[in-house]
């Protein structure tokens, strides 16, 4: 059970891009027997130290809890985005993910809706303004009906529950050819389009999203279910389709 | 040092039992035309903030919001897991207000306002009923019914959740109540702002000024009330549950402008923590309490004992907490949990690498439910465990350790939410009201959403009701005066990069500096040790001269290099830093002065012959609140407590 954490040596190629303007490029970095039991923010974390301490500019990267749920930390690691582990944010790959002496590219997000800002961040702010169009109940405080007054079943509770624990990452744009935030608009709509709350205004809501989709520069879904494939909550791509329904309804 | 003073917490008169709602039907209105022409601005968009922007911005209100994430759902709130309290009884186990309310004092230990704790469990229920309405999915019975667990320190089960994500739902919840209001032009929401300083005019708070975290500008913002809604203050021990950004720097400010801070040392080790491995380690991440539902605490009978944890016989097996406490078991508060860890641990029971953790063991759990149905309630906990560690938690015991994960103390508040500088309103975590010197599990999403949803906006009315307030602008003289403050501070810690060489703080040979970061892990190092689980006298006396050392060394050596572009994250963490340090200073005092032991806080000199916290309710039985003094010691005031519905009692969970 004590056995001495095992180390790895990692090659780093990072997309350095110090403004929103200037050129970006990769630069290498090699990290020397760094403990498995780190991740790979962790990684970065312990480059940044050795940049600072050698007087050059830390890489710029979106973080926060660093436990998977605030959906702060996001790019593509060789391509993927959140890396190879399935249901997993970068924040929690941990690098016996990897082997001894791997070269790992890392980029940030790319989609039109999402412009770069340094390094391997993104302002993902338009998803904000995805849910501002529409992805509320509109209801005032202190006007709520006693909660147990509308029974839900528990099924259908779970499955809201299922669509609502998007964490707002980006990764499924990142990962779409078409830059789509379908999955994100789908999981919002279906986790108040399955609640009786969210009847009301359901059509509504489906609507305005849709049109806030367009204006802010997300494509269209293509199909290719890349988005249910890196998503860190596992959200089914099925849910795009019950949207599609949603407008014939 | 200690003085008994003016602090007037504004207290309902009569009986505890609806004081608040004949409270509100005592406060002033203001009409919808006038509130259309008020400001008030919100730091902060956990639950506490959220919702409060959400609600006043509904009430007509002209709200501006400023968070440091890029959007208000990163706030820390979302990784609350467990679940949040009320008191509906709907699980037929004999609950009620009064009993919420009770548990929620005598869980405090007799270091909260009674007056309080009544009003958060009158409060209780609405809240549910706001959250559902908002679409929130909590989990529910195949009837219909809302589903209820059981918490640490309760012997009912009043914990509504959403699996272990409950945090998140609420968050979503209060986020998406904002982002209507953003909508319909009722909101300002200015996100990447840090809050650097509170600006004051005659002694009433109007405005902040924030840097902009990509641009790096400083901005004032101004209002007729300001709400810190900013959270807690663990990452003052380095690692913590917290997210790696939360920081104090909000409410110290505010101190440091004069509002009083209350109870410092109260800070709370939650039992259920991944332990710490690598140095590089960067924070601890929480296992929630529910997971003692079903996980039961053991280490081995034989210290040392390193054996395979499945193959030690269940005779050599101590399960500790059953023992000790046979009424509670597994399910005693918090503070309870971790001090018995600690204790077996520093006795060589501990496991794992340094013998640095204690088993949570689910196997009779699993072979009682099925494995099935303990994923199904637990599910995300387990897969997030596995992630970390690398190992299945089904089928080996999971390991786990204390860890500072939430922070009782805060800035002193009256009954009203308003701090000791009038027109700051100071809500959730930020705050240090009804958590005593323990807060029990689910209630602080209780707490955060009472704050935003129902109370501040009541109050804050009250306040904007009477006060005819002169117009302020940014060239005001208070606004330029903190504005050159805020300057001043990141002009002293910025270098031209390359420019270290021969200077404090660099690292040797090189043009570079050392990491922030090393200084945060030294502090954090520090105050784990002399302020964590257990505090001592002497030990204390210490800390505060080594932290004095270390402050000294940080005010000549701590630099950031400035690279030419305008954001700079390390910038941040270094202004977010010299905040924990004063802070941390005032936390060793409190503990110093805090001559009992009591909640979270136990002092090793204080205590009964089997271990047990002793309380010194003669003289202590109040409310610390601290004034900041710029070049002299601070000054410890005191609020007394008195008790008229629950007479005081020793907690006792065995």
């Amino acid at each position: 059970m004590n056995a001495p954490a095992a180390t790895i040596t990692l090659n780093l190629r990072i997309w350095r891009q110090a403004t929103p303007d200037a050129a970006g490029a990769f630069a290498a970095y090699r990290l020397e027997q760094v403990s498995t039991d780190l991740s790979l923010l962790e990684a970065l974390d312990h480059l940044n130290g050795q940049l600072i301490a050698a007087g050059k500019r830390p890489v710029g990267f979106e973080h926060d809890c660093r436990e998977g749920i605030c959906g702060s930390c996001g790019f593509l690691v060789n391509g993927q985005a959140h890396g190879p582990q399935a249901a997993t944010t970068v924040c929690q790959l941990y690098l016996r993910q990897f082997e001894d002496g791997a070269t790992l590219v890392l980029e940030p997000f790319r989609a039109r809706a999402f412009p770069l800002l340094q390094d391997l961040s993104v302002d993902r702010s338009a998803f904000d303004r995805l849910l501002m169009a529409g992805g509320y109940c509109s209801v005032n405080t202190g006007s709520a009906p006693a909660a147990n007054a509308i029974l839900i079943g528990r099924d259908q509770a779970t499955s809201a529950f299922d669509t609502a624990s998007c964490i707002g990452c980006g990764a499924c744009v990142a990962s779409c050819r078409n830059a789509s935030a379908s999955l994100f608009v789908a999981a919002k709509l279906a986790h108040l389009g399955q609640l009786p709350q969210g009847q009301p205004e359901r059509a509504r809501r489906n609507e305005a999203l849709q049109q806030q989709m367009a204006t802010e520069g997300f494509g269209s879904c293509s199909n290719q279910l890349e988005c249910e494939a890196v998503c860190p909550k596992q959200i089914s791509a099925d849910w795009i389709s019950w949207m599609r329904r949603e407008g014939w309804r | 040092m200690m003085t008994t003073t003016r602090l007037d917490p504004c207290l309902p008169a009569g009986p505890l039992d609806s004081a608040w709602q004949r409270t509100c039907e005592g406060l002033p209105l203001i009409s919808p035309a006038n509130k259309r022409r008020l400001r008030v601005l919100v730091v902060g968009t956990g639950l506490a903030g959220s919702s409060a922007a959400a609600t006043l911005a509904e009430q007509g209100y002209r709200v501006q919001v400023l968070t440091y994430h890029d959007s208000p759902r990163r706030a820390h709130s979302v990784a609350a897991q467990g679940g949040i309290n009320a008191a509906r009884n709907y699980a037929g186990d004999g609950d009620s207000v009064e009993r919420l309310f009770r548990d929620t004092v005598r869980g405090g230990d007799f270091r909260a306002r009674e007056a309080g704790c009544h009003r958060l469990a009158e409060i209780s229920g609405a809240i549910i009923d706001q959250c559902v309405a908002q679409g929130v999915p909590f989990a529910r019975e195949y009837g219909g019914l809302l589903a209820q667990r059981n918490f640490g320190g309760a012997l009912v089960s009043r914990t509504f959740y959403a699996r272990g994500q409950t945090g998140q739902q609420l968050l979503y919840g209060a986020v998406q109540a904002l982002l209507r209001q953003v909508e319909a032009g009722r909101v300002e929401l200015f996100t990447r702002r840090e809050m650097l300083e509170l600006i004051t005019v005659d002694g009433v708070a109007r405005g902040v000024v924030c840097r902009h975290r990509l641009s790096g500008e400083l901005e004032t913002f101004l209002a007729d009330a300001v709400v810190l809604a900013t959270g807690g203050y663990a990452n003052v021990f380095h690692l913590s549950t917290n997210a790696v950004q939360s920081n104090a720097s909000a409410i110290w400010r505010a101190h440091c402008r004069g509002a009083l801070f209350a109870n410092p040392c109260f800070t709370q080790i939650h039992p259920t923590c991944i332990p710490s491995g690598d140095g590089d380690q960067s924070k601890l991440t929480l296992m929630s309490e529910s997971l003692r539902n079903d996980g039961r605490l053991w280490l081995p009978l034989q210290p040392g004992d390193q054996r395979d944890p499945k193959t030690i016989p269940e005779a050599e097996r101590d399960y500790f907490l059953e023992r000790q406490y046979p009424t509670y078991g597994n399910m005693v508060p918090r503070d309870v949990a971790s001090r018995r860890a600690r204790e077996l641990c520093l006795a060589g029971h501990g496991v794992g690498p340094g013998g640095r953790s204690v088993y949570l063991d689910l196997a009779e759990a699993i072979a009682r439910d099925g494995q099935e149905a303990i994923e199904s309630r637990y599910g995300n906990l387990l897969e997030m465990y596995a992630r970390i560690s690398g190992e299945d938690p089904t089928s080996t015991p999971m390991r786990i350790y204390p860890a500072p994960h939430y922070t009782m103390g805060g800035l002193w508040v009256d009954y009203h939410l308003m701090s000791t500088i009038a027109g700051l309103f100071v809500l959730g975590e930020a705050n240090f009201s009804e958590h005593g010197a323990n807060r029990l599990g689910a209630s602080a999403l209780m707490q955060g959403l009472a704050d935003g949803y129902f109370i501040a906006p009541a109050t804050i009315t009250a306040w904007l009701a009477g006060q005819p307030l002169p117009a302020v602008n940014a060239n005001h003289p208070a606004c330029r005066e903190a504005r050159a403050a805020a300057a001043a501070r990141i002009a002293a810690l910025l270098v031209p990069a390359g420019t270290g060489t021969a200077s404090p703080g660099t690292v040797a040979g090189g043009a570079g500096r050392r990491p922030v970061e090393a200084y945060h892990r030294e502090l954090g190092q520090l105050m784990i040790e002399a302020c964590g689980i257990s505090r001592q006298g002497e030990r204390l006396q210490r800390a505060l001269l080594e932290l004095a050392d270390m402050r000294g060394r940080c005010d000549a050596e701590l630099r950031v290099s400035d690279h030419g572009t305008p954001n700079n994250p390390e910038l941040e963490k270094a202004l977010r830093l010299q905040d924990f340090l004063g802070l941390a200073e005032l936390m060793l005092r409190d503990a110093l002065a805090r001559e009992e032991s009591c909640g979270a806080h136990f002092r090793e000199e204080h205590q009964s012959a089997d271990g047990e916290a002793r309380r010194d309710d003669e003289h202590f039985a109040h409310i610390a609140a601290w004034e900041h003094r710029p070049g002299a010691e601070p000054v410890r005031h005191s609020e007394p407590l008195t008790y008229t519905a629950i007479p005081f009692s020793q907690r006792n969970y065995r």
